[in-house]
């Protein structure tokens, strides 16, 4: 690098007040990362007045995003306020108006959470290993050897959008849906994936009818173990208004979908970008189970989750004001070395590998984190046995987002052992 | 120094002497005990340390307090009973020598 394009790298140039790390393409071109490393340098809890989001704090060291995680008191999941993202939830045309539990503080939250959790609890999961297994199986047999293929359409998105059918007990051959409706509840306009927000509302509230006939269907049946049936089932969840209904739904699907599928994404990209750690993983198999953290950490699906001060606080010294958004950004805390040593290395056996801010901490840790690293484990393990290499053979294009952290096309070529 | 055991699903144990001083969940997760992965880093902020505390032992280590974060988090954990506790909040004393910790069943 010149010096010629240092100085002009805006990263480091840009006056700290003007800093606003939430333009989506920043992330979108993956150069988010030199803004928030001078953050984390200059100005960790850092005030920007101005955005398309309004003012807003970014809380970018490991430490101080552990503090606001812990402290639901003060920091606020409450969609009324704005919710869990930098875009606001209840903001006008872009409204809902839905409900889910990861947008509400105690004690309404933990009802739903309890009511829920159990689909996704161990016991449950030691049920769907050898069915997710088989299907990982059937996946990647399905695959052409030496070919480019899309790695994201034909295995992430196959994979984790298959794994969500079987917990929802979702119609089969019209599983692709769900993938539709976990991307357009997360689209803006400006993706392309909706044209318009009411073209996004008319899907979602296609979405909703149809899960309210899969409602209908269970309430009429037995108790079963999956997510609908709980829910149809379970006191704290049957009498659920009809948005909040569908709310926690598109928070499943969208928790099931967008986040492990873009670990399994960027784990494939991560790989090829260090040929030593394939090498390493190639060698010993057995690493599988301390790589996966290390994917999570790496990728970090949802680069930041967002809370509102309910009172005066302070965070690393500066004072927010009760009203205040506040954003926890992950992907930056997940790469602050006073935390994690050697952050911006991909380190498959990496010690102390599951202390990563992925999943989030405190009552909204992630509910589906076994079954994200589940099917990561699941992957790899018929991967290894397989092929001996997953090549990516082009460059990957990512997601237009600034809260998910993603890949919507990663050309790969398979090889044989 | 005290020894705290960890008792497996399974009825496999884990003994463990430790400094006074030293939690729970650092003795299981230096010694790396299975079901006991303590992603936090021992801040009472993921319940990945959930422990069955034996009955004869509840007096001296005591419940999770009732509408704090340890009590918060136990709510939505696996299995979790009124001899739930979290590892991280258990600090060892000579009092606790000998202290019997269960993992519950398919944690981790």
């Amino acid at each position: 690098m010149t010096t010629d394009t240092l100085v002009r790298d805006p990263a480091s140039t840009v006056p700290l007040s003007q800093m606003d790390v939430s333009d989506p393409k920043l992330f979108q071109s993956d150069t988010i990362g030199s803004y928030f490393a001078r953050l984390r340098r200059e100005d960790p809890v850092h005030y920007c007045p101005e955005s398309a989001y309004g003012p807003y704090w970014s809380v970018t060291k490991f430490k101080d995003i552990m503090q606001v995680e812990v402290n639901h008191q003060t920091f606020s999941s409450e969609a009324k306020l704005g919710g869990i993202a930098l875009q606001d939830m209840q903001s006008g045309e872009a409204s809902l108006e839905l409900e889910m539990f990861i947008a509400m503080d105690p004690p309404k939250h933990d009802a739903q959470r309890k009511a829920v959790s159990p689909v996704v609890a161990p016991s449950n999961l030691v049920l769907l290993e050898p069915i997710i297994r088989e299907r990982a199986g059937l996946i990647l047999d399905s695959l052409p050897i030496g070919e480019e293929i899309d790695w994201v359409d034909r295995v992430s998105i196959e994979l984790t959008t298959m794994t969500l059918a079987t917990l929802f007990d979702f119609p089969w051959e019209e599983r692709r849906k769900l993938t539709r409706w976990s991307d357009v509840a997360t689209a803006t306009p400006e993706t392309g994936v909706v044209s318009s927000f009411e073209q996004r509302r008319e899907e979602l509230l296609e979405c909703a009818q149809y899960f309210k006939g899969l409602w209908d269907q269970r309430v009429n049946e037995p108790p079963k173990s999956d997510l609908i049936s709980m829910m149809v089932h379970s006191p704290a969840t049957r009498d659920m208004p009809y948005l909040e209904f569908l709310g926690n739904l598109i928070l499943l699907i969208v928790g099931g979908n967008d986040t492990t599928r873009n670990s399994i994404s960027g784990g494939v990209l991560a790989l090829n970008q260090n040929p030593a750690e394939y090498r390493k993983l190639m060698a010993d198999p057995g690493l599988i189970p301390k790589m996966i953290p290390e994917i999570i950490r790496w990728q970090t699906p949802l680069t930041h989750m967002r809370r509102t001060a309910l009172m005066d606080a302070e965070i690393g010294g500066r004072k927010i004001r009760k009203g205040d958004k506040v954003v926890m950004w992950y992907l930056s805390g997940n790469r602050d070395d006073e935390v994690i040593d050697r952050p911006n290395e991909f380190i498959i056996d990496r010690p102390n590998s599951r202390h990563h801010l992925s999943f989030g901490f405190g009552v909204h840790r992630c509910m589906g984190n076994r079954v994200a690293e589940l099917q990561l484990r699941i992957i790899w393990e018929e991967i290894l046995k397989r092929f001996s290499k997953v090549e990516v053979v082009g460059a990957p294009e990512r997601t237009l987002s600034n809260f998910i952290r993603g890949f919507t096309h990663l050309p790969v070529k398979l090889h044989a052992h | 120094m005290p020894t705290v055991i960890f008792i497996e699903p399974d009825g496999a144990e884990y003994p463990i002497v430790v400094k006074s001083g030293t939690t729970a969940r650092d003795a299981a997760v230096n010694n790396s005990v299975p079901g006991i992965d303590g992603d936090c880093g021992g801040e009472c902020a993921c319940a990945t340390c959930h422990v069955h505390v034996d009955a004869a032992w509840m007096a001296r280590t005591g419940m999770a307090e009732p509408g704090g974060m340890e009590a918060n988090l136990l709510q939505f954990a696996e299995g979790s009973t009124e001899n739930s506790r979290l590892a991280c909040q258990i600090t060892m004393t000579d009092d606790l020598d000998g202290l019997m910790l269960r993992i519950p069943d398919g944690q981790h």
